[in-house]
């Protein structure tokens, strides 16, 4: 079936078959690595991409769903080679150790603040769950992230 | 993991997905949000031959108020739902336990419509469903018709929906007055519940639902029984696991899942100020 996206503004049609995830769409069809996959079962968040401006995650939904959407992955976030702040603000704080979560954990930062821009740091635990870092680097995650609303008020 | 094959059928009204179920019967799933369905594909836990994606039926997502209740459609959101000022106001119960479904990722993708009507007896709203006594709405090839939410489900991940039905309304009795509570006992953020349980008190008369201590969503009849004789919360909550038949798991057996019935049906109660 035909499908026709843009992502990072970019506009992308490519034939697939209907049982293909939207992340191994982004990823092996389009090239665009950036997006991991972690667990594959919609709970590490891992391949957390933004679909209409709102975070979603990539392995739990068919490419087809997103025909006609306009969809974000990391590699949208910069502005050339000026980093969004949220990426600029884990940078700043080490909000990364073995970098694998932090694709899904900027971008589930991004739509997190982007629903609520002054969060508690209760408020960014709880809307991080839908996220694991394996290198339990939480502190720091959540530090960044209100370092980021911070800087954005 | 990829999910087996299967014919894709995008519905552009509801017309035309009841249209596809008609041709396809019990070949076909319907896919709304799919954070219940595609995973349990990808398990190969299920296999359809037809996917009928009614993800993009618009006009089945609203929160109307209708006089003494609200009428939900069936493809409205869960973040749709926890922020709205009409079900935070009028059924603060849904609102907060909607809340507590899955995480933010989820909440954007998954529907109100397809958590209650895939059935998990481990999932938290068909708990405040029996609690509130909801009234659905299933369309069919011979027109509408209103389901009670206790006849509604009728096996593991089974329901009163017929082959050729699609679930469309979802009606919550307004309480904008009532007093409730939603407990959700799980071990690590975002998981199912080991057991959950939503309680509601209006003018008096008590609701309570159960989740995770049946093979289908079940109401704590006894507890229920308990208040309208007058027993106080802790009373009352004794009676939470009578009648239940709990699953056994990685996370709890029965008689534990029976403790924590009673436990969390007392915090409950009490939040409702019983």
């Amino acid at each position: 079936m035909e499908v026709t996206v843009t992502i990072n503004g970019d506009s992308h049609t490519h034939d697939v078959e209907p049982r293909t995830l939207l992340v191994h769409y982004i990823r092996d069809v389009v090239g665009l690595t950036g997006t991991n996959i972690g667990c594959d079962t919609s709970s590490c968040g891992a391949c957390t991409i933004h679909v209409n401006g709102e975070s979603v995650k990539s392995c739990t939904m068919l490419a087809v769903q997103a025909d006609g959407q306009d969809l974000l992955t990391i590699e949208g976030l910069a502005d050339g080679d000026v980093l969004h702040p949220m990426q600029e603000s884990f940078r700043q704080c080490h909000a990364l150790q073995c970098g694998y979560c932090t694709p899904g954990m900027v971008m589930a930062a991004v739509s997190l603040l982007d629903e609520n821009p002054d969060p508690t740091e209760r408020e960014v635990r709880i809307g991080l769950e839908g996220n694991l870092c394996r290198c339990t680097g939480y502190h720091n995650i959540v530090k960044a992230v209100l370092h980021c609303a911070e800087a954005s008020s | 993991m990829i999910p087996a094959a299967f014919d894709y059928i995008r519905a552009g009204s509801a017309e035309e997905a009841l249209a596809a179920l008609a041709e396809h019967g019990d070949e076909a799933k319907l896919l709304a949000g799919g954070h219940s369905l595609l995973p349990l594909m990808k398990l190969r836990l299920a296999t359809p031959a037809v996917l009928v994606d009614i993800g993009r039926l618009d006009d089945l997502s609203y929160i109307n108020d209708a006089g003494d209740h609200l009428a939900i459609g069936a493809l409205t959101r869960h973040r749709d739902v926890e922020t709205s000022e009409l079900v935070q106001s009028q059924a603060g119960l849904l609102a907060e336990a909607t809340s507590h479904v899955g995480d933010p990722q989820v909440r954007h993708r998954g529907t109100i419509g397809g958590s209650i009507a895939h059935g998990d007896p481990a999932s938290d709203l068909p708990s405040v469903m029996l609690a509130m006594r909801a009234t659905l709405v299933a369309r069919g090839p011979s027109g509408e018709r209103e389901i009670s939410i206790d006849d509604f489900f009728t096996g593991f991940l089974e329901t009163a929906l017929g082959d050729d039905e699609l679930l469309t309304e979802i009606r919550v009795p307004k309480m904008p007055d009532a007093t409730w509570g939603f407990q959700k006992f799980n071990r690590r953020a975002q998981d199912w519940a080991i057991v959950g349980v939503s309680a509601i008190v209006d003018n008096g008369s008590a609701g309570v639902g159960l989740v995770n201590m049946d093979s289908i969503p079940i109401r704590a009849a006894g507890v229920e029984a308990a208040l309208a004789g007058g027993a106080g919360a802790s009373d009352a909550a004794e009676a939470a696991a009578e009648g239940t038949n709990p699953p056994s798991d990685l996370n709890a057996g029965p008689e534990y899942r029976e403790h924590l019935a009673r436990v969390l049906t007392r915090r409950a109660l009490e939040a409702a100020g019983r």
